[in-house]
C-alpha cells in the first residue's frame, strides 16, 4: 500500500540542485510546529533548565546546517565578483564568504541569518559593557515566541532557547565556539518583554581575535 | 448581507503571513532527530510523529475553515479536492492534488509534488520504514475527525493508521491514502 511513483528521482541528495531558499510557508504551519516540538519536549524532562536545553539542542541543528547553506548558496555571486572585479569594484562586499572575525560572524548571524530564518534583520546588536566576551542581540518580539504566552509557574523560562540554539549553532560550525541564551528584558511601555541573545564567546575566541589584531 | 464565497488557496497564502520555508524544513528535521534519538524505534516514531501531527490538525482546521470560507462539503470527493486544492496551499504553499480513487469512492491519494517537509533529507539505511512526513497524515486525520469524517467503531487503530499514514520514504513525492470509511453525507 506505500505509494512510490517516481518523479525525476535523485540517487543522492547532494546531486539535487540546491534551490533559492525563496520558498515560503504560512507563519501557522510553523507556528504549529514549533508548538508540538515545545509540548513534546515538555513531556520528555522534569525541570525548566532541561527543557530550555533540548530547545537549544534543537536550534543547535537548525543553526549548523543553515551557515552551510548560506555559505554554499552564494557562490554564484562570488564568481561574478571575481570577473568584475575590474570594472565594478563595490561589488566585492557582496558573496557570502565564511567570516574569520569576531564582529564579521556577529553581523552575518544579526544580519544575514536573521533575514533569511526571520524575514529581518535583527532589532540591534551590542556589546556587552561588563564583560569583554558578551554580546547580545535584541529583538522585539521573536518569531518563535509570537504566539506562545508563559504560565507564571515556569519562571523565567523562554522558548527563544530554540533561536538561542540557532545562533550558537552558526557559530560553533564557523568556529566561533559560544555559550548562547535568551533572556526576557521587561521594557517599560510595553506589554511584551523584549527577548535579549546573549552570547558569551570561549577564551580561545577571543585569544585568536587578539592575534589577529 | 450574502456570504462570502470560498477563496482559493492561492489567495489565501498570498494574503497570510509567511515565513521561509527551510526554518519549517530544518526545524521538522530537528524535530525527526529529536524522536529518533528519544524513542529509537521507527515505529515508534511513527506512531508519535502521528500523534503530533494529530494534535496540530485538531487545531488547525479551525483555522483552515475560518481563513478559507468553504461550504460544507457534500461527498469525500469534494473533502478531498479542498484539503488537497486549499487546505496544503495555504499552509504549506504547494498544491496537491487527488489521484487513484477506489471504486466505491471512499479512498484515494493525494499526492505533493513539492513537499517542503523533505527539502535536503536523505533517509540512512537504518531508517528505512520511518515515515518521514508521518506528521501530514496525522494533520488530516486530526482536521477530518474535528469535521465528522471518522472511521466506524470496528476499525482497529492500527488498520486506519495504516490506511491513512503511509508514505514513501522518498523525498520528492508524498502519497497519503486516506479511507473513510463512514461517512456521514
Amino acid at each position: 500500500m506505500i505509494g512510490a511513483s517516481k518523479i525525476k528521482q535523485y540517487s543522492n541528495v547532494l546531486e539535487k540542485p540546491l534551490s533559492k531558499g525563496k520558498q515560503e510557508v504560512s507563519l501557522s504551519a510553523f507556528a504549529f510546529l514549533f508548538s508540538e516540538l515545545v509540548q513534546y519536549n515538555q513531556t520528555q524532562v522534569d525541570n525548566i533548565a532541561e527543557l530550555e536545553r533540548r530547545l537549544e539542542d534543537a536550534g543547535y541543528a537548525v543553526g549548523a546546517r543553515c551557515l552551510e547553506l548560506l555559505c554554499h548558496r552564494e557562490k554564484v555571486y562570488h564568481i561574478i565578483v571575481k570577473l568584475c572585479v575590474m570594472f565594478m569594484p563595490f561589488w566585492l562586499s557582496q558573496g557570502n564568504r565564511r567570516e574569520t572575525r569576531l564582529l564579521g560572524i556577529l553581523s552575518f548571524v544579526h544580519s544575514t541569518v536573521w533575514k533569511v530564518l526571520f524575514g529581518k534583520v535583527a532589532d540591534s546588536l551590542e556589546k556587552g559593557t561588563e564583560h569583554e566576551d558578551e554580546y547580545m542581540i535584541s529583538e522585539k518580539e521573536l518569531l518563535v515566541n509570537r504566539f506562545i504566552s508563559i504560565p507564571k509557574d515556569m519562571g523565567t523560562f523562554n522558548c527563544g532557547a530554540f533561536v538561542a540554539g540557532i545562533v550558537r549553532g552558526v557559530l560553533d560550525s564557523a568556529g566561533f565556539p559560544a555559550v548562547v541564551t535568551a533572556h526576557f528584558v521587561p521594557m517599560e511601555g510595553q506589554q511584551r518583554p523584549r527577548t535579549t541573545i546573549l552570547i558569551k564567546f570561549a577564551e580561545e575566541v577571543l585569544r585568536r581575535e587578539a592575534r589577529l589584531g | 448581507m450574502a456570504p462570502a464565497g470560498p477563496r482559493s488557496g492561492d489567495a489565501i497564502f498570498a494574503s497570510v503571513e509567511r515565513v521561509n520555508a527551510e526554518l519549517f524544513t530544518l526545524t521538522y528535521g530537528a524535530i525527526v532527530r529529536q524522536l529518533l534519538t528519544d524513542l529509537e524505534e521507527v515505529d515508534e516514531v511513527n506512531k508519535q510523529l502521528d500523534q503530533m501531527g494529530y494534535n496540530i490538525g485538531i487545531r488547525l482546521v479551525d483555522e483552515f475553515l475560518a481563513k478559507s470560507n468553504v461550504s460544507r462539503c457534500v461527498d469525500f470527493k469534494e473533502t478531498a479536492e479542498v484539503s488537497a486544492k486549499v487546505g496544503f496551499k495555504m499552509f504549506l504553499g504547494v498544491g496537491a492534488s487527488v489521484t487513484n480513487w477506489d471504486a466505491e469512492g471512499t479512498c484515494c491519494s493525494i499526492v505533493l509534488e513539492d513537499n517542503p517537509l523533505v527539502d535536503f533529507v536523505e533517509l540512512p539505511d537504518t531508517c528505512q520504514g520511518l515515515y518521514y512526513c508521518n506528521v501530514l497524515s496525522g494533520v488530516i486525520r486530526g482536521a477530518l475527525e474535528m469535521v465528522s469524517v471518522c472511521p466506524p467503531m470496528p476499525l482497529s487503530p492500527s488498520l486506519f493508521i495504516v490506511f491513512l499514514g503511509l508514505l514513501t520514504s522518498l523525498p520528492c513525492l508524498f502519497d497519503v491514502y486516506i479511507c473513510s470509511l463512514e461517512l456521514p453525507f
